[in-house]
This record gives C-alpha cells, sequence and structure tokens, in this order.
C-alpha cells in the first residue's frame, strides 16, 4: 500500500517532519510530493539516514520522491 | 554538470566549506573596518539599515550595509543560474512580520542574532555563551511546536514579480548607498558618524563578501537556526557542522589578525548581563524557529522568491524601529573613569522580551494541526 505525503507549499523543516512520519508508520513505498529543491534535498538526506532508498522523479516544477526500504 | 555541483554544495563538505569561508569573510571585513566581534551581524546590519532610512534616531547606528544587499542579490543570482527562483507567498505573512518584530527585540536585548553570537565568541566575548545556550533554549521551545504540530500553512505560487520584490528594494538601497541624494536637509539618509554605524569595511569588499556568501548560502541552505534545530529534532548534524565551520574560521582568522580578545566583561559592543543575554536569545530564538530560519536564512530566501520570508525581514527591521525608539535595546558595557559599567536593558526592554515571549508562546500553541495537512 502506497502512503502519498503532500508537502507542496510547506516551506523548511515541514515536508521532512511529514516525510518522516510517514517512514516511521512502515507503509512502503512513500511517495513524497514537494515543490523547491531545497525540500528534496532535506527529505532525501533524513530517509537515507533512515536507511531508505530514495528515487526523484521530476514532475513539471514539482518533485515526486518514492522512498522504499 | 549543474547537479553535480548541486550535489557538491548539498554534501558535508559544501556546508563546511561555506560556514568556513563565512567565518574568514566575517573577521577579514572586521580587519577592514567593521565593528569589532560583529563581522557579519544580520540583525546588526538590519538594524543600521533601519536608522539610515530614518525609521529611528539611534544616531551611532545608522548605516546602508551592502553585506545584506549582497546576500539577498547574491542568493537571486544563485536561485536563477540554476533555476530555483519560485515566487510565493500567503503563509501566513502577518503571523511572520509579528515573528520578525520580536526576533529583532530579543536580538537587540543580546545585541546580536545568531550570526553575531557565533563571531562574538570567536572573538573571545564569552558573553556570547550565554547567548548561544538562550538561543538553544529558544529553538528547543520551537521544536516541541513543530513536535505537536505546529505550522504556518502552505504557501502558494505567484507572480513572479513578487518574488522580485525584496531583490528591487535590495537595489534600491544599493542605488541610495551610492548616489546619497539629498532631498531636504539631512534626509532622506543617515549615517552615523560615530560608533558602530560609522565602522565599515570599503563599499566594493562588503558587498563582494555579501554576493559571494549569498550566493553559496542559497546553494548550501545555510541556516544557523536550522543548525541547532535539526539536532534537537533528528540528531541531524549536517547544518551544524557548517556553523561550527563559521567559528573556527573566524576564530582561526581573528588569531591570525590578532582580533581575538578573550573575556567576559568590556567586550565591544557587548553586555555582560546575564539573565537578558540568555532571555534575549531565547526570544529570538523561538521566534526564528516559529518562523523556519535564521536572520541570514530568511534573507536567502527571499532572494529565490519567498515573499513571506521577505516579510519577515521588514519585520526585523521594524522591530529595529520600535526597539530603538522605544528604548528597548541593549546598552554596551562601558568604562567610566577608570570603573566598568555593566550594561543591560531598560524595565521596557525587559518587558519587551517577556511580552515577545508571551506572543510567540500563543502563536506556537494556537497554530497546531491535529493531523497534519497532506499525510493521507
Amino acid at each position: 500500500m502506497t502512503t502519498t505525503v503532500d508537502a507542496r507549499g510547506f516551506s523548511c523543516p515541514q515536508p521532512v517532519i511529514m516525510a518522516r512520519k510517514a517512514i516511521s508508520e512502515g507503509k512502503y513505498p512513500v511517495e513524497v510530493l514537494v515543490d523547491t529543491v531545497t525540500s528534496r534535498e532535506n527529505v532525501r538526506r533524513m530517509a537515507q539516514m533512515q536507511g531508505c532508498k530514495v528515487e526523484i522523479l521530476t514532475q513539471g516544477d514539482d518533485f515526486k520522491m518514492v522512498i522504499t526500504r | 554538470m549543474k547537479e553535480k555541483i548541486t550535489g557538491f554544495f548539498a554534501s558535508r563538505w559544501g556546508i563546511i566549506l561555506t560556514g568556513g569561508l563565512i567565518g574568514f569573510l566575517g573577521a577579514y571585513l572586521q580587519k577592514n573596518g567593521n565593528p569589532k566581534n560583529m563581522g557579519i551581524c544580520v540583525a546588526c546590519f538590519e538594524r543600521d539599515i533601519a536608522g539610515a532610512l530614518g525609521l529611528h534616531r539611534a544616531n551611532v547606528v545608522q548605516y546602508i550595509r551592502p553585506e545584506i544587499i549582497g546576500f539577498v542579490l547574491g542568493s537571486l543570482a544563485a536561485a536563477l543560474i540554476f533555476r530555483e527562483f519560485k515566487a510565493r507567498d500567503g503563509s501566513a505573512p502577518l503571523v511572520r512580520f509579528i515573528l520578525g518584530v520580536f526576533a529583532m527585540i530579543g536580538a537587540l536585548a543580546f545585541l546580536g542574532c545568531p550570526w553575531r553570537a557565533s563571531f562574538r565568541l570567536a572573538g573571545g566575548d564569552f558573553t556570547a555563551i550565554p547567548g548561544l545556550l538562550g538561543l538553544a533554549g529558544g529553538i528547543a521551545i520551537g521544536v516541541a511546536f513543530l513536535k505537536s504540530g505546529y505550522n504556518l500553512g502552505r504557501s502558494s505560487r505567484t507572480y513572479p514579480v513578487v518574488g522580485a520584490i525584496l531583490p528591487a528594494l535590495m537595489v534600491g538601497l544599493l542605488l541610495l548607498l551610492v548616489v546619497k541624494p539629498v532631498f531636504s536637509e539631512g534626509g532622506p539618509i543617515f549615517f552615523s558618524e560615530s560608533g558602530p554605524g560609522s565602522m565599515h569595511a570599503p563599499l566594493l569588499i562588503s558587498l563582494g563578501a555579501g554576493l559571494l556568501i549569498g550566493f553559496l548560502a542559497q546553494r548550501t541552505r545555510f541556516c544557523t537556526m536550522g543548525a541547532v534545530r535539526d539536532v534537537i529534532l533528528m540528531k541531524d548534524f549536517h547544518l551544524l557542522s557548517g556553523l561550527g565551520a563559521l567559528i573556527i574560521g573566524a576564530f582561526l582568522t581573528n588569531l591570525a589578525f590578532g582580533q581575538f580578545n578573550p573575556g567576559y566583561t568590556g567586550q565591544p559592543v557587548a553586555h555582560s548581563n546575564l539573565l537578558w543575554n540568555i532571555l534575549g536569545m531565547l526570544l529570538a530564538g523561538l521566534a526564528y524557529a516559529l518562523a523556519g530560519g535564521c536572520p541570514g536564512r530568511q534573507l536567502f530566501l527571499s532572494g529565490e522568491g519567498d515573499a513571506d520570508s521577505a516579510i519577515f525581514v521588514l519585520g526585523m527591521i521594524s522591530g529595529a524601529a520600535f526597539s530603538h525608539n522605544f528604548g528597548l535595546a541593549g546598552k554596551p558595557d562601558s568604562v567610566v573613569d577608570g570603573v566598568l559599567q555593566v550594561g543591560g536593558i531598560s524595565q521596557n526592554g525587559m518587558i519587551a522580551v517577556l511580552l515577545g515571549i508571551a506572543v510567540c508562546l500563543v502563536i506556537g500553541f494556537s497554530m497546531r494541526e491535529k493531523d497534519e495537512k497532506g499525510a493521507e
């Protein structure tokens, strides 16, 4: 079951907090939508620190991050 | 190629190099005329700009600081080159303005923002330690709010021209600084003839340093508040390594230039009143945490199109005017007839700091969501 987190429009550190909460619930894959490179890099670093794999897809001006264990 | 550069700046070495360079440049600017142990103080320099525009009349702290202009325009350049300029606004702008006002009132009770606290420590001013502890305390309170669902809501995309407003204001300030127009007697801009406002490095050196720092900080997301917040929130030491590098870079440069003078009392533009150094910075740290960035980071975000951060910046400049017009700012230690007079803040200043903490707590408690938006 995919968990989707729409963090677009939120600024640092909100996207990281939202993504981390979804990761801690363990329902992979976790899809995180963000709209700035800052959020993308912050979420990526946090997910990798948690031992997850991160795939990033560019969707127009936004990014879809697919986080798997 | 651009992705590789982005990857480097996002790395641990990217943030360490940026922090170290900021430390060096701050100490170098002091060597070239900036006030002692100030290097680059975002709060003090915005206060000087408020004074130069006549928004307050403390005639020793009035100058249009090119470093601030450079921070915004350097970040704008980086955002444009790397296609990261995104105009956005609408995330609780009025709350951000109020947070900016009280962040400045807290910072000026201590006489500096986290940037200056770091430069003060690197110059041997040990009163920076209680300031930094207060800052960490304020940020810890902010983290507790973040963990319980506090947020200022989503921003929305807006017209690019909205994101260009603060950069355009900075260009206007630069023109005022260079042209020095006279519209009427003594106005419209005011420059200190004595005191910290009269001490500054040559324009091109200050502007160049500001532009370089703005560019690098936009790439690396350098943030002195985030440094502490990320450690408390999730034991992430990434940004803290940048702040550590700033302090070490400034310390080593100060040693090389003979600018390291250890002591607790009588330090340049600083007071040794323990309680109000702690509480002033606690207020500032809490306000930065609730607004999502230190005063420097708010300038860098403004440069990449974040109009909500620009509102925070305008709040800080307004806060500086309130702080000096209402007599709330800290008074430095001084030596009168060979006797040390410990500075501190007035009774009004104490009331303002406590009021600011109360207002921040109300904002923190009242802007929490039970279920975070976006999670499905």
